[in-house]
């Protein structure tokens, strides 16, 4: 993939942040650096943030989103825990209860589904099962996603599964600047939120970082390009190859709005009304199976809301609805979202 | 008279009386709420009897002011002894608004009251092992001498969760008590179809933890198993796993009937042997209980357990639009 170095500045924060530094340079983080970074910056704000998951101490992560947090803060803080995903998440809720902001990671996010019991029947559910009594706020890391040589079980998109449990948040960031400003908010967030970093970006994505402590909102939709043409809506790594493949469109006269999603769960209804609205040609695009995938939802809240604003029906880019990503490379590439697919979509919606 | 088997535990005869005080009000408000729920009052009962004895002697053996508590939903006992009141479980029988443990949302016996360190809890069973594990974790980082106990029947302790969640803590040398409930069936299945081996507190083993298993019956016998217990967690001993044997003196709930799959004569028998009455013997034999003083609690009780249900029956539901509430915090 070719390495994107920065977006485009559409981004209200990034531009204020630009204008107090009066365009001095920023650090270039990757985003797993910046997750690393986020997860720093909050440990040493915070002694009760403390982080959990399989191989996140001495080896500082599979992928090294841990690394150096081990050496900093110690053992007692960058757990290595048993090989039980249930107890990863069950022991984080535990400490969450108690008062402390555990950060749990999920080595995959395949291997979250052993601890869906605990993500949904008890963390999303604490609050409110007990009438605002006890809460817990967990953040849970897991990377998803495909495009790493990674098979059936080191490639799905598991956001579905989770995205309809009223109680939970789930972020899936699409940029170094995005991971960094939402993981530090959802460490900070009085509420259980599943933070899904896309596996492929850890390294491929780069850009500006500012080494400054700030936060994201969680909840809320961002236009990282606005365009007048058509609008595509989607989150995490195919953000990517959206702005890839609207900036070699714009070369034709094709004008292309952009909206990350950020949070998945619950949706920012109003920014998906908005940019819908404004083209009235939607592309909804996601790497997860297509049936029963989140974008089935932003699809519905476009059809309830903006009618008689389309110019053309709801289209819909998604991964096959076969059970999962093969090894194989033209099995995976076959499977996977890229450039080339998003423009062709973009063409036909446009010629519609 | 017989021996005596509790000033060696450091019991007085006041803490003894304070004792059969909470079992004596958790069977009576159990009872109460059969009689609610066959009247067509409360929707719902899930039963202590039988287990009351050793949910009380547990929670005596540790700090009921500091300690938290993971309790499942028979815990009646363990509720009441760490601070819940008659007059909330019937608010919580009854699903009303001011119910402490969910406001009315969840079944009765979902217990959970943070000014009291009582974890709230939910259906799918064993989910809160881990969490009192949790607990356990993050008083161990901020050097507080506190205890997390966590309580299960038998059939739970074949989940994942248990596993997963005693491992956890025997590698951490976390200061959390597991206690079993073995009160020989999940709902209708018996105990040699839920585990093939002979004691559950064999477990214990594979985890690398103390595991014993006491006369549920005796509530002495649990109480100093337990003492211990919180003795091993606050030297930085690690976790202990107890199983505690009694019996389920009634259906699983109100909705069951467990004529279909038990016999009279055997749960019969189990009566015989409850702790409840076993402690209330010793008691007597001991010249701590009379019958006078008995007939002076009951009548307390029975005020105090009157006085809960008129409250609680009359008391309102939460309104409609409040099941909005409390999803999300921000």
């Amino acid at each position: 993939m070719q390495k994107v170095h920065r977006m485009p500045v559409q981004n209200q924060f990034m531009t204020s942040y630009m204008e107090t530094k009066g365009g001095k340079m920023m650090p270039i983080l990757s985003y797993i650096q910046a997750v690393t970074q986020a997860m720093k910056e909050e440990m040493e704000r915070d002694e009760k943030v403390f982080v959990l998951g399989e191989d996140v101490g001495v080896r500082g992560g599979v992928f090294r989103a841990t690394e150096g947090l081990y050496e900093q803060f110690g053992e007692s803080r960058v757990i290595d825990t048993p090989l039980a995903e249930s107890a990863i998440a069950g022991v984080g809720i535990g400490a969450a209860m108690y008062g402390m902001r555990p950060v749990a990671e999920m080595q995959f996010a395949d291997f979250i589904l052993p601890a869906v019991n605990q993500i949904i029947s008890e963390a999303a559910k604490m609050r409110y099962r007990s009438n605002n009594d006890w809460t817990c706020p967990i953040t849970i890391r897991a990377p998803y996603g495909g495009g790493v040589h990674g098979a059936l079980y080191h490639s799905q998109s598991i956001e579905a599964i989770f995205a309809n449990q009223p109680g939970l948040k789930i972020v899936m960031p699409s940029s170094p600047y995005d991971v960094k400003g939402l993981l530090k908010a959802a460490i900070r967030d009085e509420d259980p939120v599943l933070f899904l970093e896309h596996k492929r970006a850890y390294r491929s994505i780069k850009e500006e970082v500012p080494d400054t402590d700030y936060t994201l909102p969680i909840g809320k939709a961002d236009i990282k390009r606005e365009g007048s043409d058509i609008t595509i809506i989607t989150y995490g790594l195919c953000v990517q190859w959206a702005i890839q493949a609207a900036e070699k469109l714009a070369s034709e006269g094709i004008d292309v709005h952009i909206l990350d999603l950020r949070t998945i769960y619950p949706l920012d209804q109003e920014a998906i009304k908005q940019a819908a609205s404004k083209t009235g040609k939607v592309l909804l695009i996601t790497e997860d199976n297509k049936e029963g995938s989140i974008i089935g939802e932003v699809a519905a809240i476009i059809s309830e809301h903006c009618l008689f604003d389309l110019d053309a029906p709801v289209k819909r880019l998604a991964g096959p609805d076969v059970p999962a990503m093969p090894y194989a490379p033209p099995l995976e590439k076959e499977f996977m979202i890229n450039q080339d697919k998003i423009e062709a979509a973009i063409r036909d919606l446009a010629e519609f | 008279m017989s021996e005596n088997k509790h000033q060696k535990l450091g019991l007085s005869n006041q803490d003894l009386i304070e004792m059969y005080r909470v079992m004596l009000l958790a069977r009576r408000i159990d009872e109460r709420m059969w009689l609610l729920n066959r009247s067509g009052k409360i929707p719902f009962v899930v039963s202590c009897q039988g287990q009351e004895a050793l949910q009380v002697a547990a929670s005596f053996a540790l700090n009921r002011s500091e300690d938290y508590v993971a309790p499942y939903y028979r815990d009646v006992g363990v509720v009441l002894s760490f601070g819940m009141t008659a007059k909330e479980l019937m608010l919580q029988a009854f699903a009303k608004a001011e119910d402490p443990n969910s406001g009315g949302r969840q079944m009765p016996g979902h217990f959970g009251q943070k000014k009291n360190r009582m974890l709230s809890g939910s259906s799918p069973v064993t989910t809160q092992v881990p969490h009192a594990v949790g607990i356990a974790l993050a008083a161990k980082m901020e050097n507080k001498s506190i205890v997390s106990f966590v309580t299960l029947g038998e059939g739970s302790s074949n989940q994942g969760d248990f596993h997963e969640g005693l491992n956890f803590a025997a590698v951490q040398k976390l200061p959390v008590i597991t206690m079993v409930e073995n009160n020989k069936y999940a709902i209708s299945v018996p105990l040699e179809k839920q585990v093939a081996c002979e004691k559950i507190s064999d477990r214990a083993i594979g985890y690398g933890m103390p595991g014993i298993t006491v006369d549920g019956n005796d509530p002495l016998a649990v109480y100093e198993a337990v003492k211990q217990a919180a003795d091993r967690a606050r030297n930085g001993e690690g976790p202990s796993l107890i199983e505690a044997v009694s019996y389920r003196l009634t259906p699983h709930s109100s909705d069951d009937d467990d004529r279909s799959y038990r016999k009279r004569e055997e749960v019969e028998q189990a009566k015989e042997k409850d702790g409840f009455h076993t402690f209330a013997a010793y008691l007597r034999e001991q010249n701590i209980l009379t019958d006078e003083k008995l007939e002076q609690m009951e009548q307390e009780i029975k005020e105090e357990i009157n006085e809960a249900t008129d409250y609680a029956e009359s008391a309102p539901y939460a309104s409609p639009e409040s099941i909005y509430d409390f999803v999300y915090g921000n």
